[in-house]
């Protein structure tokens, strides 16, 4: 095992932001962690790169034990935190320069690895961090990372506040490291990323929720699924959830994805109520569930 | 204002030195709707978007918000519009109640008006429990659905969200969004940026700046039909990729 969580908890004052987490993740295995702000993603990584000790549980990161081996794991990981950690007032290459000397290498030696990445930012070298954009930090932070090779790369929430075209690049970026051979594993709130992981893990107020493949997670949904839509919006959410056989409701996009509470349900029911409620061009159409779908119903 | 035109710009331009980070932009936004502001990081949002609520000078063009020119009544627009973002709306350190009031003192409510706001904010987020409480101390949902509140105390013209849902569960993302169809459907028009694609397709018209230009402007059912693509957020690789 790449990673090996055991019912670790941590608490601060009386916020539980851990509470009996474990999971294991596979050698070579992309996988994500799947939750919102606030529901202890970053507090899981800071316990796993030895930035803070768990009140209770055991875990191992590249077969060291958090706790005795902490300096092992220092040197075998590579850690990218939500928050844009360089030095703003370095250049793009002194950043990189300066992270390959803290770990007693050169941007030489590793080069290979974050060639494909660092040619991207290279016309920019000798500009500052601070003055960098969204997405160009974003793959300096990545090739900082990466330049000692580590065995394990721990990225917390890489992609938020991303525009979706960088949010692509950057998930082709992982799945090119993966096949290097380097564990990964990434948060995110985008659940739209999670189809692109091996396995999941989704997260809420300090607890998973499920651990499984994003296929496995999605075929759990417990209801057949529907796309609802007419020609006004806001009055289609009003009605549905004003419905009494709804199950659930919530706005997908251009849809309304919509439950039924019975075991046998005829969509040309809920056709006539709506049109019944004065919405016109009512469209009622079975769909497949997504991970968000499943996460909702969990978090219920 | 021109009919029920709030926000009408036309040819805005800003320059920072030989880099132009808005570039001769120009659409209309109509009274009561809910319109998508979208692009990549660095596409010139945030630049276009303080030029219109006051508090960034045009290099050329003209703009008019809630009825007032960028240029010559930028104080004005600050008086008729609500503005949130992500990253910061609400003091930390400051509870529930004495935000509320903190805010509706800025925005130059009366006692009593300040009072009677707070009590029918206060019910309709259901926060009645929580008044006295440091926001910090409160959920990041809570707090983007209270800082969304308290940026309508003043009952302005026009909201401005930047990027209100980051990191927002699914589940109060969409409780956030019905709020916003609340809002609209009473007269208010939404001006709102998101990265989350599914959002673009609650609005009711949408447009992509790419290198400071807006280079797509239409309902999301229009957009869609036009590059021959399923959803919005293929429009926007589409238009962002080049």
């Amino acid at each position: 095992m790449s990673i090996s969580i055991q019912h670790i908890s941590k608490s601060f004052k009386d916020v539980v932001a851990l509470n009996d987490i474990s999971f294991n993740v596979k050698e070579g295995e992309l996988f994500g962690l799947i939750g919102p702000d606030g529901a202890g993603k970053t507090t899981l990584f800071r316990v796993l790169t030895t930035l803070l000790i768990a009140d209770k549980g055991k875990a191992t990161v590249a077969d060291f034990d958090v706790l005795n081996d902490y300096k092992s794991i220092r040197n075998s990981v590579g850690y990218m935190p939500g928050k844009f950690s360089l030095y703003q007032d370095l250049t793009v290459e002194e950043n990189l320069a300066f992270f390959a000397t803290i770990f007693g290498t050169t941007i030489e030696e590793n080069y290979d690895l974050i060639e494909d990445i660092y040619i991207q930012i290279e016309p920019f070298k000798t500009r500052r961090a601070g003055k960098l954009s969204g997405g160009m930090k974003q793959k300096l932070a990545l090739c900082c990372a990466l330049i000692h090779k580590p065995k394990v790369l721990f990225l917390d929430e890489p992609t938020t506040g991303v525009d979706p075209v960088s949010r692509k690049e950057f998930w082709e970026m992982l799945k090119r490291l993966q096949q290097k051979g380097i564990t990964i594993l990434v948060s995110t709130p985008y659940m739209d990323e999670a189809a692109l992981c091996d396995r999941i893990a989704l997260i809420q107020d300090g607890k998973i929720l499920e651990i499984d493949s994003p296929q496995n997670i999605v075929n759990h949904f417990p209801k057949k699924l529907y796309n609802v839509s007419a020609n006004k919006m806001y009055e289609l959410i009003e009605s549905l959830k004003k419905y009494e056989h709804q199950y659930s409701v919530y706005p997908f996009g251009e849809f309304v994805h919509y439950a039924d509470k019975r075991d046998v349900f005829n969509p040309q029911d809920l056709q006539e109520y709506l049109e019944a409620n004065n919405l016109n061009d009512v469209k009622i159409e079975i769909t497949n569930p997504t991970i968000e779908d499943t996460f909702m119903e969990l978090a219920k | 204002m021109d009919n029920q035109n709030v926000i009408v710009v036309e040819n805005l331009t800003k320059k920072f030195g030989d880099f132009t980070a808005v570039n001769n932009i120009t659409f209309k936004v109509k009274q009561g709707e809910i319109f998508g502001f979208l692009g990549a990081n660095g596409a010139g949002k945030t630049t276009a978007m303080k030029m219109l609520i006051g508090i960034s000078s045009p290099t050329s063009g003209n703009a008019k918000v809630a009825g007032f020119d960028v240029y010559k009544n930028a104080e004005d627009i600050k008086k008729n519009i609500g503005y949130m973002s992500q990253k910061f709306a609400l003091y930390d350190d400051l509870t529930v109640k004495e935000n509320i009031t903190f805010y509706g003192g800025i925005y130059g409510l009366s006692r009593q008006r300040i009072k009677d706001k707070r009590n029918q904010l206060v019910e309709e987020l259901g926060l009645q429990n929580l008044i006295n409480e440091l926001v910090s101390s409160l959920p990041l949902g809570w707090k983007q659905k209270l800082a969304f509140s308290v940026a309508l105390l003043h009952d302005p013209k026009i909201i401005f969200l930047d990027e209100p849902t980051g990191g927002v569960d699914p589940i109060t993302r969409r409780q956030f969004w019905e709020m916003i169809y609340k809002t609209a459907n009473k007269g208010t028009t939404v001006f709102v940026t998101t990265h989350y694609m599914d959002e673009a397709e609650y609005c009711d018209r949408v447009s992509i700046m790419v290198d400071g230009k807006i280079e797509a402007l239409d309902t999301p059912k229009k957009l869609k039909e036009l590059f021959k693509v399923g959803s919005m957020n293929d429009v926007f690789l589409k238009l962002a990729r080049g």
